[in-house]
């Protein structure tokens, strides 16, 4: 009740941001025995959606009061992830970190993450949880909604607009197929972005300096009190069957349509393609 | 910014590195500024390192998790080619693989320099990844800090060690040093193939960890004042190439298209056949030797490594002389501490503890090497082609007697070259280095 009332007074909107760190390359290698990602040797940077949430968070947080923390789930390294964000402008960082949490699908990610934000929560009431709209690596987008569920809020997905925002509720922009909605709620709510809300800022010097120094905090499956049968490859129901990298495409043909380009392509095309002919002439030609 | 250092690092590699380690563990206030993302993303060199040199600043590298080593090379090898044959030339010895572990040994850039950035980061150096510095501070004529690229991005200090590498635009832009001449640098190509442990155990017949290094002269590079490496890693090889940027910009030579070549040479392609290529990576070497070194010293800085043209091509030393150097003038720095006095005079005492040391010892004693072998082309070409027809001639078994091969050699080289020519070549190598 007394939080209620100061956080009316102060108007100060606490946002948690989701973020992943992914691979900063397309030339990935996969295990082939687990069919999983080898993300060791390979750079990893904080995902492009992510750290636009981050700068969103950031914004809000500037022009109405707040706080942004930031929290990913990952191995120790992604902690250079977390150093980014707060690079941008977050306020506290922390790694979820443990053995338990690892190869865990989108299902067990949400988990995880809505456990962490019920600790945050317990001592500094959540209103927003902003993340990317996927993460360029898997490319669900199963997250966010996943977390939205567990922590009971409203969700909104694929924003490409912060309208308006106040201290207990927000307006924005989100796109659909075929054109856009304006969409108003009330806190706690969870949002998902688009690139188009806005790239994150190049840091000041001493806004990077805080960052490099910053201490961030480790979090396990202790921490979190979560249930370990629900964590990591334990809590993952999915199992993928293969990973392949696409067959390049061959580049097109130019047909020269001013001379005879055009009957000779379709000369070989037909040659090549008599099923094609069969159903254009029927059985017989 | 409002905080101020007592000294700021322009650069975060082997040089830079060691300085703030050296510092900090003085308990001296340090900021390191890289540009690249991460310490030794923007790194590169061939990937020997020196235990002996390493340990003056870090006693203890081997005890340290994660010590990112890759080989501990027991075995040296010198090649020297022609286009299509060559001579091999090693030396292996146990003592490397034994007490003397760790004597050379191989790493890369990236995974060093990140980790090497670590233990300077761990004794509480502050090392700033991502950021630019444009130029130095400067009041009443003496270096006071840099300014970044950054907003609110001045960084004031007692006094500024530039380590930024051998292209250095710093000290360039504040006129402590020309503009780098072509010929005084060498541009290096390099590429890592990646092979399984087992095969590299075979291919060079060592085991436990243990890996060689192989120098290689002669024709790599078209005729050119250049050089070629490979060295052995845990998982894959380095091929390295490099030659004079001068005669680069000559011949119009490319340097994918040599390096292409040299991995189909007979004495190269096998050890990497079946390898797939991980990263291709180059850099400049600052080759000009003693001549071209600038004043290391003056009112508020220092300059240390490659910046400061430390580089010892004969002996493949570079990094090491980037270390060294990084420790003495951080150790000059400590002393200044003491007084107070930021001055060029106070600083000389980093010049003394060069002139002291190997450093320049050895940059004096091989301040010719670079401008033998640049006016020497013959080394390159005529060279190798007539120990290729020795070669032929001697292992060829036919009819002809000895005397007659010995003799159609003689012919060779007075042909191709003649004796007087090939006696001063001899000479001025012998000068060059002695």
């Amino acid at each position: 009740m007394i939080t209620i009332v100061l956080r009316g007074i102060f108007c100060k909107l606490h946002i948690v941001c989701c973020i992943k760190q992914v691979p900063d390359t397309t030339q990935v290698k996969i295990d082939p025995q687990t069919n999983t990602l080898i993300r060791t040797g390979v750079e990893s940077i904080c995902n492009p959606y992510d750290i636009v949430a981050v700068e969103a968070a950031v914004k809000l947080a500037e022009k109405n009061g707040g706080k942004v923390t930031v929290i990913t789930m990952g191995p120790p390294q992604a902690d250079s992830a977390l150093r980014d964000c707060l690079a941008v402008g977050a306020n506290e960082a922390i790694l979820l970190s443990d053995r338990a949490f690892a190869g865990a699908d989108t299902l067990a990610t949400s988990y995880t993450l809505s456990q962490a934000v019920k600790k945050i929560s317990a001592t500094e009431q959540v209103d927003i949880v902003i993340c990317g709209k996927q993460a360029i690596d898997g490319d669900t987008a199963q997250v966010g909604p996943g977390l939205a569920t567990r922590l009971g809020f409203e969700q909104i997905t694929y924003i490409s607009e912060v309208i308006s925002a106040s201290k207990d509720k927000i307006r924005v922009k989100r796109e659909v197929d075929g054109g856009s909605e304006i969409i108003e709620t009330k806190y706690p709510v969870l949002m998902t972005v688009e690139l188009e809300l806005g790239l994150p800022r190049y840091a000041s010097l001493p806004e990077l300096v805080r960052s490099v120094r910053q201490e961030v905090k480790v979090w396990g499956a202790v921490d979190i009190g979560a249930n370990i049968e629900q964590l990591g490859l334990k809590g993952s129901p999915t199992s993928v069957k293969e990973i392949f990298a696409p067959k390049t495409r061959t580049g097109g043909a130019v047909i020269d349509a001013q001379g005879n380009g055009v009957n000779q392509f379709l000369d070989t095309f037909f040659q090549k393609e008599p099923e094609v002919v069969k159903e254009i002439w029927g059985g017989g030609a | 910014m409002n905080e101020t250092f007592d000294v700021a690092i322009v650069g975060a590699g082997p040089a830079g590195i060691s300085a703030a380690i050296t510092l900090a563990n003085a308990g001296i206030k340090t900021v390191v500024v890289e540009r690249g993302e991460y310490p030794g993303a923007k790194n590169m060199s061939g990937g020997v390192l020196y235990g002996h040199d390493l340990g003056q600043i870090l006693p203890d590298f081997t005890k340290i998790p994660g010590f990112p080593i890759e080989r501990n090379i027991i075995e040296s090898r010198i090649w020297y080619l022609s286009k299509e044959a060559g001579i091999s030339v090693g030396y292996r010895d146990s003592i490397f693989a034994g007490e003397r572990k760790q004597n050379v040994f191989t790493v890369g850039r990236a995974k060093f320099d990140r980790w090497y950035a670590d233990q300077a980061r761990k004794k509480g150096a502050l090392i700033v990844p991502a950021t630019v510095v444009l130029d130095l501070i400067r009041e009443n004529g003496r270096v006071t800090g840099v300014q970044t690229g950054r907003a609110d991005g001045d960084i004031h200090a007692k006094v500024v060690l530039i380590a930024d590498g051998v292209n250095s635009r710093l000290a360039v832009t504040a006129g402590f040093r020309p503009d780098v001449k072509p010929e005084h640098v060498a541009l290096a190509v390099k590429e890592v193939i990646e092979l399984a442990p087992e095969i590299i155990d075979q291919r060079f017949g060592v085991s436990d960890g243990n890996g060689v290094t192989t120098e290689i002269l002669g024709a790599v590079a078209g005729g050119m004042d250049g050089v070629g490496v490979l060295y052995t890693n845990k998982a894959s090889i380095s091929l390295a190439l490099g030659a004079n940027l001068a005669d680069f910009s000559k011949t119009k030579l490319k340097p994918y298209d040599l390096i292409e070549t040299f991995k189909k040479h007979p004495m190269v392609a096998p050890l990497i056949a079946g390898g797939k290529s991980l990263e291709y990576t180059a850099h400049w070497l600052p080759e000009g030797g003693y001549d071209t070194m600038p004043k290391l010293y003056g009112d508020g800085y220092l300059i240390a490594g490659d910046s400061a043209m430390l580089f010892n091509a004969p002996h493949r030393e570079g990094s090491n002389l980037a270390m060294l150097s990084g420790k003495m003038a951080a150790d000059t720095i400590i002393e200044a501490m003491k007084t107070g006095d930021f001055s060029a005079k106070s600083l000389s005492a980093y010049n003394t503890k060069l002139s002291e040391s190997k450093i320049l010892q050895d940059m004096k004693k091989y301040r010719g090497f670079g401008g033998f072998l640049y006016d020497h082309k013959e080394i390159f070409e005529t060279m190798p082609e007539i120990v290729q027809f020795g070669g032929r001639e001697l292992l060829t078994v036919n009819a002809e007697s000895k005397k007659t091969k010995q003799d159609k050699i003689i012919k060779k080289l007075r042909k191709d070259m003649g004796i007087p020519r090939f006696v001063r070549l001899m000479w001025s190598g012998f000068r060059a280095v002695k």
